[in-house]
């Protein structure tokens, strides 16, 4: 273990966080989805896939990043709301496994026409200029383009918590999360609001596809993988529970960075022995409820 | 997944039917028995054989007690991965190195259900699909005993010694009869299991868990079992998978894998003795047509899911059944 200074376990950690990020991102969709709609989006990876495949997309075509930025969650976004408005209205009610796998198969889908328009091989997804080299933050020098991807997932959750706890809409959201018959009884159209939470959820999931793409380029089974490692965020963190989703998300990035700087090959079993590991002490996860689920 | 059982218990069901469920290990092995003759591929009948036991297992899970998981490759590789290495490595008879699959299944079965039971409902889904890719994550770097990325290779095995005769594992045809006499001792586990009063509870479970509970049943402990059992039926398939395919593709561990039997499951009819098999094999038989003309049978497999969930629910063989007894 020559070379391992506290700076360079500093930076690990920062790069755990950057990880993180886009862990919390699809954590936070995954979740809110569940908590509104109890259905469990099985083609959340595919649409993070999307996401960055939209953004390849618009690049080619004259876009540059920052409209990438706006325009990708727009168009999968919008996807996301046909999907719902179509697809999965139609098994509410009949029984929790159904918009489960109905997902599953869209995902299924998503992938095999993203195969067919861009091939079966990935791409590498350039840097913006602007973002590109590095910064020293004070332990080290740390890429530029890390600290871009955490400072814009804080600025989706700050937006996401202004949204959720200082708008009239997002009261309907949180009252709906908790009991949706009453809000219905009290004259809100909770299929709108499903509807729009669905549509958010999956803009979420592109829009980390998009930031994590100059990361670890694009290729279409990149949403396979990170899907189990969603979900063993949302477990870990409590399903239905925003601030789980935060605090785990951070901390399985931060599992992983380590264990890949101690022993790499154990980094992606790290956190399944973390979940592991939670569903021992705490079923529930960090700040789900007991008992949500029965 | 709630199935009117109040109202089909006061229906009449034709003595027909009531003659073929009592005699359904034999129908159904009668099937699996003509079936080569009719087919003209034996190594897809073969795999029919296999991922239609797979398919099985799984049923058992989600379509009996009503749990949905996506962790079952982990099940079917361990079990596929545990018997090539005992013959690859050790040098272990075939009979052998099919019990240590077998066991191999119910091991991790356990080890999965022990953790994923924690959890409930919706859960349970997420919990074993990411159990299962540690597993896959596990064998990978295992590369000394699994191969890692190319798979487990050499998993050869020319004549079965049965009763004091070789038998030719290479014939398709003698291969074929040779599978499916473990998948018939399957099956006929199965029904007694399912007829059993452990059986009764596994469905009680499924229909009602708070009245199963007050009836003093430990519901914890009748899903861990039958996770377990389910892991067996799964542990085996995998094992005569390794023998069949003489290699292990580390795709066998894949989550897609699992996605795989809940297709089957699905398209045959989730809850029926025989809709398993019948789902393999409509399944594969298409996935070799498709293939012909194009290389995205994904695409199809997906539109078939869909199309499965929003409008097919009871499957082919459940709808049939459904019409039988009406």
């Amino acid at each position: 273990m020559a070379g391992l200074t506290l700076d360079l376990i500093g930076l690990q950690l920062f790069a755990g966080v950057a990880l993180g990020a886009v862990y919390v991102l699809l954590a936070i969709g995954l979740s809110l989805i569940f908590g509104m709609l109890t259905v469990v989006n099985f083609a959340h990876g595919a649409f993070y896939m999307l996401g960055a495949y939209v953004g390849l997309w618009l690049m080619a075509h004259g876009g540059n990043f920052w409209l990438c930025l706006v325009l990708v969650p727009l168009v999968v976004g919008g996807i996301g709301l046909a999907v719902e408005r179509v697809l999965i209205r139609p098994l509410y009610g009949r029984g929790i496994d159904y918009p489960l796998l109905l997902t599953f198969g869209l995902s299924y889908i998503i992938v095999e026409l993203v195969r067919i328009t861009f091939g079966k091989a990935g791409f590498p997804f350039d840097t913006p200029e602007v973002l590109q080299g590095a910064v020293d933050i004070g332990v080290g020098f740390f890429p530029l383009y890390r600290l871009f991807v955490i400072a814009a997932t804080a600025v989706i959750l700050f937006g996401l918590w202004l949204f959720l706890e200082r708008t009239s809409f997002g009261l309907i959201i949180r009252a709906g999360a908790r009991d949706p018959l009453i809000v219905r009884v009290l004259g809100v159209n909770v299929s709108k609001v499903w509807l729009i939470v669905f549509g958010m959820g999956t803009a979420i999931a592109a829009f980390a596809g998009l930031l994590a793409a100059p990361l670890q380029g694009v290729i279409p089974e990149m949403g396979g993988t990170i899907l189990a490692e969603a979900f063993v965020v949302t477990v870990v963190g409590g399903m239905g529970s925003l601030l789980g989703a935060v605090l785990a998300g951070i901390l399985v990035g931060v599992v992983v960075s380590m264990t890949s700087l101690f022993a790499p090959e154990m980094a992606k079993v790290a956190i399944f022995a973390l979940m592991a590991l939670v569903l021992l002490i705490r079923p529930q996860g960090f700040f789900g409820r007991a008992g949500l689920m029965s | 997944m709630a199935t009117d059982l109040a109202f089909e218990a006061t229906r009449q069901p034709s003595p027909l039917l009531l003659w073929a469920t009592r005699h359904r290990v034999a129908l159904a092995s009668l099937f699996l028995l003509l079936f080569p003759l009719v087919m003209p591929f034996k190594a897809l009948a073969v795999m029919i054989l296999i991922y239609g036991l797979y398919a099985l297992g799984f049923n058992l899970l989600f379509g009996y007690l009503g749990l949905l998981s996506f962790g079952h490759s982990a099940l079917f590789g361990a079990g596929a991965y545990l018997c090539g290495i005992a013959i690859v490595h050790f040098g272990w008879p075939w009979y052998l190195a099919i019990g240590l699959g077998l066991l191999a299944g119910m091991v991790v079965a356990l080890v999965i259900g022990a953790l994923a039971i924690r959890t409930r409902g919706i859960y349970f889904a997420m919990v074993t699909m990411a159990l299962s890719q540690c597993v896959y994550y596990l064998f990978y770097q295992a590369v000394d005993l699994t191969g890692g990325e190319n798979g487990l290779r050499g998993v050869n095995l020319k004549t079965v010694n049965l009763f004091g005769f070789d038998v030719d594992f290479l014939n398709p045809l003698s291969r074929y009869y040779i599978i499916c006499g473990f998948v018939i001792a399957a099956l006929w586990v199965l029904s007694r299991i399912l007829a059993s009063p452990f059986g009764a509870v596994i469905e009680a479970v499924r229909e009602n868990e708070a009245r199963a509970r007050a009836s003093g049943y430990d519901v914890m402990l009748v899903r861990l079992l039958t996770f377990v059992l389910s892991g067996a039926f799964c542990g085996l398939a995998g094992a005569l998978l390794a023998l069949h395919l003489s290699t292990v593709p580390i795709e066998t561990m894949h989550y897609e894998t699992s996605g795989l039997a809940v297709m089957m499951c699905l398209l045959g009819g989730m809850g029926t003795f025989f809709g398993p098999f019948i789902g393999a094999a409509i399944f594969l038989l298409l996935e070799n047509l498709v293939s012909v003309w194009t290389s995205h049978w994904q695409l199809f497999v997906g539109l078939a899911f869909m199309v499965c969930v929003l409008f097919f629910p009871r499957g082919i063989w459940g709808t049939l059944m459904e019409r039988m007894k009406a």
